[in-house]
């Protein structure tokens, strides 16, 4: 099989002064791969997601990104394949306008002048918010912000996507237009979620992730049917929504 | 704040002036202020010379006079205080009519009301042709310290958030019935504006991480590098150097 995008193997983790928070956590995502990683609040779920990228050190365990190990002398270029996009998009979208928030990545990885204007303009029209580009980042709905932040790792051209709670205060319609998007771009994603319809919309393959290890990988819709699975892991599905036995619209 | 600021200050155009670098708006701006403060006593003709330049940049940047009558407001306190020096200050006397005032304090008001009001001007004309992140970006091209750049820019983004915050706090407060009537009250005002300096510690954590995410090299990346030709500089240098030039000759003059 292909190198996986993500390896992780063993990982674990405790936060300095306060308890472990991730047991060994053995993961993997292909290239072209579009996964969930549910789990209840307190799982680890965003410790996880800070190792993909070096903001955490694995205290055991390795973590490598499409063959290279996160350490100190591949920074920049991991940081360049782990496209992060953060809960909140005020904490992801730090520059005063969009064009100079998505530029900041390439910038920093050297691109100036007409490549840095291309790589900005594909990013902003691959969420279809290049009108926007001249606009601050705080007149913009909640739905432009988390679509700009989308753009601001876009630019990076990163080989892995990783979405933590992208649903997350966002009304019916800029969650359909969120997974269109998602469904369009042709890149590999990771979504780091506790809404478990999205899930089983947007991602074949789902892991679950409690008390810091990962207790069930497989297909989203088969892990979706068992309620004991989800029940025993604090998942649960919403009010009236069964899960799809069919092929997914 | 970032842009709403922004909105509040700038007016949008394509005048010559809008259409300047900010970094040599900035030198222009800070020659001129320079210039105009360092002209002696009387400066009758090159004080003069100076407002004549402030309201010419002033009408050039095309702004509603509204909107530049507000701006003014901030010269306000000095044109109070040059109105009254000639009455408390010390010194030789003369008339003016009917009233007898104090001839160096006479001086020292014209001298006041002539360089603020030209620097207000001019910088006037400056803030509503520039963008707040414009300001920002032509202070980074001046080699302001990356530190200065990365806490102006910050402040110009996350002013609106923070004051969001600060808002939504209000609300919850009086929804629950607080009223602010009496210095007991301060007590809760003083927990609530401790828990949003809690919240925008955090954030600030949570923003350095996704700096870092996106490969943060210590220093906001500067985007525009466009070179600045010779004539833009001549232009944004003429307001300091007639200035100056008018000075050095009346001084030179037989």
């Amino acid at each position: 099989m292909s190198t996986p995008v993500l390896d992780l193997r063993g990982l674990a983790f405790r936060y300095p002064g306060s308890q472990q928070a991730l047991f060994g956590v053995d993961l993997h995502v292909h290239a072209g791969e579009r996964v969930a990683l549910l789990g209840p609040n307190g799982a680890g779920k965003t410790t996880l997601v800070l190792h993909l990228n070096g903001v955490l050190r694995a205290g055991a365990g390795t973590v490598s990104v499409s063959g290279l190990s996160v350490d100190d002398a591949n920074l920049a270029e991991i940081r360049r394949r782990v496209g992060i996009v953060f809960q909140d998009p005020d904490d992801q979208l730090f520059m005063p306008t969009v064009r100079d928030d998505v530029a900041f990545g390439p910038a920093n990885l050297g691109l100036r002048g007409a490549e840095l204007e291309a790589r900005v303009a594909m990013a902003l029209a691959a969420v279809g918010v290049a009108d926007l580009a001249d606009r601050v980042p705080h007149h913009l709905s909640f739905g432009q912000r988390r679509r700009v932040a989308i753009a601001t790792v876009l630019a990076m051209e990163p080989d892995i996507l990783v979405l933590d709670e992208p649903t997350s205060n966002l009304d019916p319609a800029s969650r359909r237009e969120l997974a269109d998007i998602l469904r369009a771009l042709p890149v590999t994603v990771l979504m780091v979620t506790h809404d478990l319809p999205y899930a089983a919309e947007l991602c074949e393959r789902s892991l679950i992730l409690s008390g810091g290890v990962v207790v069930a990988d497989g297909p989203t819709l088969e892990l979706l049917a068992d309620p004991e699975l989800l029940a025993s892991h604090r998942l649960e599905l919403p009010w009236g929504f069964t899960v799809p036995t069919a092929g997914r619209g | 704040m970032g842009g709403g600021h922004a909105h509040h200050l700038q007016i949008a155009g394509d005048t010559l002036l809008h259409r300047l670098p900010a970094h040599a708006k900035i030198v222009g701006l800070v020659t001129f202020a320079l210039a105009v403060v360092a002209t002696p006593a009387p400066g009758w003709v090159p004080l003069g010379t100076a407002l004549v330049i402030g309201v010419a940049l002033v009408v050039r940047s095309g702004a509603p006079g509204r909107h530049i009558g507000r701006r003014l407001l901030v010269e306000v306190p000095f044109l109070i205080f040059a109105v009254v020096l000639p009455f408390v200050a010390t010194g030789e006397r003369t008339s003016i009519g009917p009233v007898t005032v104090s001839a160096p304090g006479l001086m020292a008001s014209w001298l006041l009301v002539a360089k603020a009001t030209s620097a207000v001007l001019a910088a006037t004309a400056f803030s509503v042709t520039t963008t707040s992140r414009d300001i920002v970006a032509g202070l980074q091209r001046l080699r302001l310290p990356a530190t200065l750049v990365a806490i102006l820019s910050f402040m110009l983004r996350y002013l609106s958030v923070v004051g969001d915050e600060m808002t939504r706090m209000r609300i919850a407060r009086e929804s629950r019935g607080f009223r602010s009537r009496s210095v007991r009250s301060w007590g809760v005002l003083g927990r609530s504006l401790g828990s949003m300096f809690i919240r925008s510690f955090e954030r600030g954590d949570r923003v350095h991480v996704a700096m870092l995410s996106r490969g943060w090299t210590g220093r906001l990346p500067v985007l525009d590098e466009t070179p600045v030709a010779g004539r833009t500089w001549l232009q944004v240098l003429t307001p300091a150097a007639l200035v100056l030039c008018v000075a050095a000759f009346l001084a030179v003059r037989p």
